[in-house]
């Protein structure tokens, strides 16, 4: 199925054709073009879920492209200006207030960070319920999962860039996360600050990052995650290898060429997902105060710490776990388990294609078992979330902790409750319900 | 290898060779990219003492002064708060600030030079943020019965009595951190150095 063995093209005579048939003949643009799109077969039973992946890379174009915009008049400065206020904060003022269509272009790249998780978050979600991540697609959910890690740190980055409150704190919390690692911890910190405080060396250098760096890095893991998805094929609702059952001329009886059927399709998602994007953009772009925190409307103060400090919704369930951990296990320190824990919420993703020990892939197959921990999971995994924005309390540190035990048992328990779930026989062909 | 099977142990030994000295030469090329993130020069000489005039501190009140880019806090307790560090001794996590959060000359009971005056660096020693002021006793802050006054930090829950030593079973791995500072006078005082005349 991967691009390569498709004939050149042949020219018909026409102007067109010749520069098709003299590119051909130099470079690849007739194989990559059906290998990837009008001769990529995808499973036909494709359903709402199956929306998330064109839509992350859409967001991935918005971003971007609103971002190239916004360094034309962003400046990573920490130095205050005139009027005593620090140039990269009066920077962002200046883009919404007098930049024309400067407020546009950042409400759309500020919503476009939440769209980008709430996307990320369904297509993973749909990982799980159909099996995604499970042979021969380990290497598509590995590169996803780098995926995912790159860009929570390109939203970190971003965050401390506008240079208000939640930006300077919360840049200070996860930086200060680095020093709890044994012994080379604290330099580690230092050197990803470049001063001893978060401070302008902080600012440039999290700017470099933020546009040159890690959309780089980004770029590369989305070429990889998709290459490796066309080379296996996509998996389906019904967790069933389409490859299977092909006809004659090898293709397989339940796909269907990704051009035009599910360019059509994702089209219609597009246009439904901008809808709601521009009803965000347009009539609530703070998000509530979720997706915009209400203290980055006041310049960074490195002597004074906001009464209420929370991380944007997207890294709550993380922090919340980061939280949790109070105990002092083993000798180490509780701060160093907090860590442990927050960065092992993260990567045991990863972990999942070899955790699943399961017969079948989709949950249109598996138990009762598999039900009731995946939806446990996704209630733990929202109340991590809600009491991350909250302020600490005993009675929020006690529930999270029972979070973090179901959390962490979903995956870790993995191997033996896949392996007792009972599952029904799967079909041959794909089921279109 | 070469098409006959055998190879060239000579040529191989070369590319290896070769190979190991491109290595060490890109780790080499490595050097200056990493140290170019160390803190720079400037960013090292700043830092110096700061002189703080405490004669209009009341008792109870609290002062925030810059030094090297952190809060640090000066406190004048009154009788009252210092009352309640003996009594939350069993409540602390290091009650006697054994650890090394302190100068020597603030390793006592109230981690001070003079009882009354606190002078502390308001950075939890979690993750590093500034904690607020809980002075008022039990619920007025909020804070349950028990709370006899001192600091939350608003991040991760850890709490300080007046001393700015950490409660048990708080995400803070240490007691707040004393500055080096020095009396100038009895109004007067030095932060970031320990010597008079320094």
């Amino acid at each position: 199925m991967a691009a390569g063995n498709f004939e050149k093209y042949k020219s018909d005579g026409s102007i067109g054709g010749n520069v098709l048939e003299w590119v051909d003949a130099r470079f690849p643009a007739t194989s990559l073009w059906k290998g990837h799109l009008s001769e990529y077969y995808a499973p036909k039973n494709f359903n709402f879920w199956y929306f998330f992946g064109s839509l992350a890379l859409l967001v991935l174009v918005i971003q971007i492209v609103t971002g190239i915009f916004l360094v034309m008049h962003y400046k990573p400065d920490a130095a205050v200006n005139a009027n005593g206020v620090p140039i990269a904060f009066a920077s962002v003022e200046y883009i919404m207030r007098d930049v024309p269509g400067g407020w546009l272009i950042r409400y759309m790249h500020s919503t476009g960070a939440s769209a980008f998780f709430i996307v990320v978050y369904l297509h993973m979600f749909r990982g799980l319920l159909y099996g995604s991540y499970r042979k021969p697609r380990e290497l598509t959910w590995l590169f996803g999962v780098g995926i995912f890690l790159v860009l929570m740190g390109e939203a970190f980055f971003g965050y401390l860039l506008p240079w208000g409150q939640m930006s300077f704190w919360g840049a200070q919390v996860i930086v200060n996360l680095f020093s709890a690692i044994p012994v080379i911890g604290p330099d580690l910190s230092i050197i990803i600050r470049g001063d001893f405080v978060v401070g302008d060396a902080t600012l440039n250098r999290f700017f470099s990052f933020h546009v040159i760096a890690f959309p780089l890095v980004l770029l590369g893991l989305v070429a990889a995650h998709v290459l490796a998805l066309h080379e296996t094929g996509s998996n389906n609702p019904d967790g069933v290898e389409i490859k299977a059952n092909k006809d004659e001329n090898g293709i397989p009886l339940d796909g269907i060429p990704f051009h035009p059927y599910y360019t059509v399709k994702d089209i219609v998602g597009v246009v439904v997902f901008l809808m709601v994007f521009s009803a965000v953009m347009f009539f609530a772009p703070e998000g509530g105060g979720y997706f915009l925190e209400t203290p980055n409307f006041y310049p960074a103060d490195p002597l004074k710490t906001p009464p209420h400090i929370a991380p944007v919704w997207y890294f709550t369930p993380y922090y919340s776990i980061l939280r949790a951990m109070v105990w002092n296990f083993f000798g180490l320190p509780a701060k160093l388990w907090g860590v442990v824990g927050m960065g092992a919420s993260v990567v045991i993703f990863a972990a999942l294609p070899w955790l699943d020990r399961s017969p079948v892939k989709s949950i249109r197959y598996r138990g009762p078992i598999t039900k009731v921990m995946l939806t446990i999971f996704v209630i733990c995994f929202f109340i991590l979330g809600y009491l991350g924005t909250l302020s600490p309390s005993p009675m929020g540190e006690l529930v999270s902790q029972i979070c973090t035990v179901f959390y962490f048992g979903f995956f870790l328990g993995m191997p033996w409750w896949s392996r007792m779930d009972k599952f029904k026989p799967v079909p041959d062909r794909v089921t279109m319900k | 290898m070469s098409k006959q099977g055998k190879m060239d142990c000579g040529r191989r030994r070369l590319i290896v060779a070769t190979a190991a000295v491109g290595g060490v030469g890109a780790v080499g090329a490595l050097v200056p990219f990493v140290s170019s993130l160390l803190p720079s020069e400037r960013a090292k000489a700043a830092g110096a003492p700061v002189e703080v005039d405490i004669s209009k501190l009341e008792p109870g009140q609290m002062m925030t002064v810059e030094w090297r880019g952190k809060p640090v806090w000066i406190i004048n307790r009154t009788k009252d708060m210092l009352d309640t560090l003996p009594k939350l001794a069993d409540a602390v996590a290091d009650p006697k600030s054994e650890k090394d959060q302190q100068p020597a000359y603030a390793k006592n009971d109230t981690r001070s030079i003079k009882p009354e005056i606190m002078v502390v660096i308001g950075i939890c020693t979690h993750l590093g943020c500034s904690p607020s002021q809980k002075f008022k006793k039990g619920s007025e802050e909020g804070m349950g019965g028990e709370w006899l006054g001192g600091f939350l930090c608003p991040c991760h829950g850890s709490t300080f009595d007046f001393a700015g030593r950490v409660f048990k079973a708080k995400p803070a791995p240490t007691n707040l951190e004393v500055p080096p500072h020095v009396y100038l006078s009895d109004t007067r005082i030095l932060v970031g150095e320990d010597k008079k005349g320094a």
